[in-house]
């Protein structure tokens, strides 16, 4: 019950984008047609799920207070490498970035089609930096921060999908001439996340 | 002098992109719900824009094109580590609050931007003052929402009482994520109306 929890929480309570406010460049420039924003929102999600339980397998084993003990040397063990997180964590989801779209595109020809101008855009998507950040410091496990990742892409592909949906709607609408894209992209997005503050009210029962 | 005063005052005025400088902000949205956590988040932005800027220009003639952006990604996160261990160090509250929002720095498209922009073709000294106006530029509109937040949402500012609870009910809403983007959208309409008009796209 509790991982499922902390997916109903991830995708609508605390969703990455309407409520912690990550991963808004590539939403507001992606999010013009349907096909990208889907392609881009699938990308999201499938290294969101790998990136989050890698960094948090890195933090464990390397760079936590004492998680060099496991080689045995003493003077490893002792050392708290915690400041290096950050650029650990950037050159993880760099690199994972570049290995993910090889092999798509070794083994999945027809989806690297498809996603692949969108995965070099997401080693400056802050969501995914973020995501791995805001796992270590609410110290999930690691099955935890598998659901966290996938659900956190899962919520931020439903976000960019919901406006590029809304953005084709309103195409013929008449708005304020200064107020037309960007502007009214900000305005749909509160507006959505308005209507996403009603998921609030969700018990989760403990 | 008056060249060089121009690096700096042009991120502020209407010949740069400054819906630019909006969409830098994004990241940082979360911390505009009070005026000092906005401001020690622009501090650390500029910080680390300026000596980014400066270190690359310094490392310009040195970098290999085809991996300039891994060298640049080391120089910025080295900066936001430095800022982070200062802010935890001196700023504990504070660096508490800001949470995982400094460590984002380092995707922040403004200091990417800027170093592939103008500090891989400047030198060192005209890097910095560029980045002291693109932090500046930041600065201005985090600051704002943030005291718009604040204001509307508990009618304070920088903590000080400004509009008294004895006839101002709090908007909430203000304090909530949707407050922040309809900000954000306004400010993009004001600025697209009266600064600069030339910055209009076509949806």
């Amino acid at each position: 019950m509790g991982l499922l929890n902390l997916a109903i929480e991830s995708i609508f309570i605390q969703n990455i984008l309407l409520s912690l406010f990550l991963g808004m460049c590539s939403y507001l420039a992606q999010s013009k047609k349907m096909e990208s924003a889907k392609g881009l929102g699938m990308a999201v999600i499938m290294v969101l799920t790998i990136a989050t339980p890698l960094n948090w397998l890195i933090r464990r084993y390397l760079l936590q207070a004492g998680a060099l003990s496991w080689t045995g040397v003493e003077a490893l063990g002792a050392l708290d490498l915690s400041f290096l997180t950050f650029i650990c964590f950037i050159a993880v989801i760099a690199s994972l970035v570049q290995i993910v779209e090889m092999v798509v595109d070794r083994f999945f020809p027809v989806l690297y089609n498809s996603l692949g101008i969108f995965l070099p855009l997401i080693t400056v998507n802050c969501a995914i930096l973020g995501a791995s950040l805001f796992m270590v410091e609410r110290q999930y496990s690691l099955t935890e921060s598998v659901v966290y990742g996938s659900s956190s892409g899962v919520g931020w592909a439903l976000a960019i999908m919901s406006l590029a949906a809304i953005r084709k709607k309103i195409r013929y609408s008449n708005v304020p001439e200064g107020l037309r894209g960007l502007g009214m992209a900000f305005i749909i997005t509160g507006l959505m996340a308005i209507g996403f503050l009603c998921f609030s009210g969700i018990s989760l029962g403990g | 002098m008056a060249k060089t005063r121009k690096i700096i005052t042009d991120p502020l005025s209407d010949n740069n992109p400054v819906t630019w400088q909006v969409l830098g902000v994004c990241s940082a949205l979360a911390v505009t719900t009070q005026v000092s956590t906005a401001v020690v988040m622009s501090l650390a932005l500029t910080t680390v824009l300026c000596f980014s800027n400066v270190v690359i220009s310094m490392l310009r003639n040195l970098i290999p094109n085809k991996i300039r952006m891994i060298v640049e990604l080391c120089v910025i996160a080295t900066l936001v580590i430095l800022a982070d261990q200062i802010l935890r160090a001196f700023l504990y509250d504070i660096s508490k609050q800001l949470s995982v929002f400094v460590g984002l720095i380092i995707t922040n498209c403004i200091v990417m931007g800027r170093a592939e922009a103008y500090a891989l073709q400047n030198p060192p000294f005209k890097s910095f003052l560029d980045g002291i106006g693109n932090g500046l530029g930041y600065s201005v509109v985090l600051i704002a929402v943030a005291s718009l937040r604040e204001l509307l949402g508990s009618g304070t500012w920088f903590g000080i009482t400004i509009l008294d609870t004895s006839w101002y009910t709090g908007n909430t809403l203000m304090l909530l994520p949707p407050g922040a983007f309809v900000i954000i959208g306004l400010l993009i309409w004001l600025q697209r109306t009266f600064i600069s008009k030339t910055l209009r796209e076509e949806d």
